[in-house]
């Protein structure tokens, strides 16, 4: 079974990585990008029937940073 | 008194570390990320810093999981005392021991020069040594040194007294200016700045000195 994991800075934590990317499509020429925000992917190939509560508990042990990070789960 | 000093995979101040805390008097042992357990009669534990398990996912996770962490939360439930400096703070941060955590500095850029300090409280065994106010030089080397806390849980580290450290010049973006922060129970520091690299005159500074010497002394004569 396979869970996607996408890790994301929480709204309103300053994403200085997320601004330079910004900065370098607008220098690029891109106009009109207003917000980047860059977060994390993390795939994971789990046993079958194994819980989201499981992988919720992944997520707040590991997978992110609860502090400055939220996390969405998706079973592929 | 007796000091340990963690090693993790990818940790390269543990040996600079262990220096500090002998020129001030204190016996070191090196305590290697798979043991289970601290040794018994430590008296504090050193975090060192560098890039354990290569900052992968993010700087300290992983080893926030090793084997020796669990023993090291123990060891702060407990009262122990415990420092951890850079790679360590985010360790420290990362277990939850201290609070807060520590992102890309916001310039991007690994900043690695010495820089300003200013001592913002002395009523704990760590900076007992300096006076507040008090402005020290000591290098800093990091990449993810922007200490990240909510305006709530700033206000609150505030009127309880547990900044250690400010920078005179925030190089990194750092909430509140913060370069250091002590734990509710005044026995856990942790911070970006290397304290255990400018303890010689040879380091070109030595600012740090008096970090060590202090806390050796407040644990013999506790």
């Amino acid at each position: 079974m396979k869970v996607r994991v996408d890790v994301m800075l929480k709204t309103g934590v300053l994403d200085p990585q997320g601004e330079a990317v910004r900065h370098a499509l607008g220098n690029l020429g891109f106009d009109g990008v207003e917000k980047v925000r860059q977060g994390k992917v993390i795939e994971l190939d789990v046993a079958e029937g194994t819980s989201e509560e499981t992988i919720k508990d992944m997520c707040d042990k590991l997978l992110a940073n609860t502090v400055i990070e939220n996390y969405a789960i998706q079973v592929l | 008194m007796k000091a340990g000093v963690l090693v993790f995979p990818g940790s390269n101040c543990d040996r600079d570390l262990a220096v500090a805390f002998e020129r001030a008097g204190a016996d070191v042992t090196m305590i290697w990320h798979k043991e289970t357990d601290l040794p018994e009669d430590l008296d504090i534990v050193g975090v060192p810093g560098g890039f354990s398990f290569g900052d992968y996912l993010r700087c300290g996770a992983i080893a926030a999981q090793s084997p020796i962490t669990k023993s090291l939360i123990r060891h702060t439930e407990r009262g122990g005392y415990a420092i951890g400096i850079c790679n360590g703070f985010q360790v420290l941060t990362e277990t939850g021991i201290l609070p807060g955590a520590l992102m890309r500095n916001a310039n991007l850029k690994f900043i690695c020069k010495p820089v300003g300090l200013k001592v913002e409280n002395t009523d704990n065994a760590f900076l007992s040594g300096y006076s507040e106010g008090q402005e020290l030089l000591v290098p800093v080397a990091h990449h993810d040194g922007n200490y990240n806390v909510t305006d709530e849980k700033l206000a609150q580290l505030k009127s309880e007294g547990r900044i250690a450290f400010t920078y005179t010049d925030n190089p990194n973006g750092s909430s509140g200016n913060i370069a250091g922060v002590i734990s509710k129970n005044r026995r856990v520091l942790g911070m970006m700045p290397h304290p255990e690299r400018c303890v010689d005159e040879m380091h070109g500074g030595t600012d740090g000195v008096a970090m060590f010497r202090s806390l050796v002394d407040a644990v013999v004569a506790a």
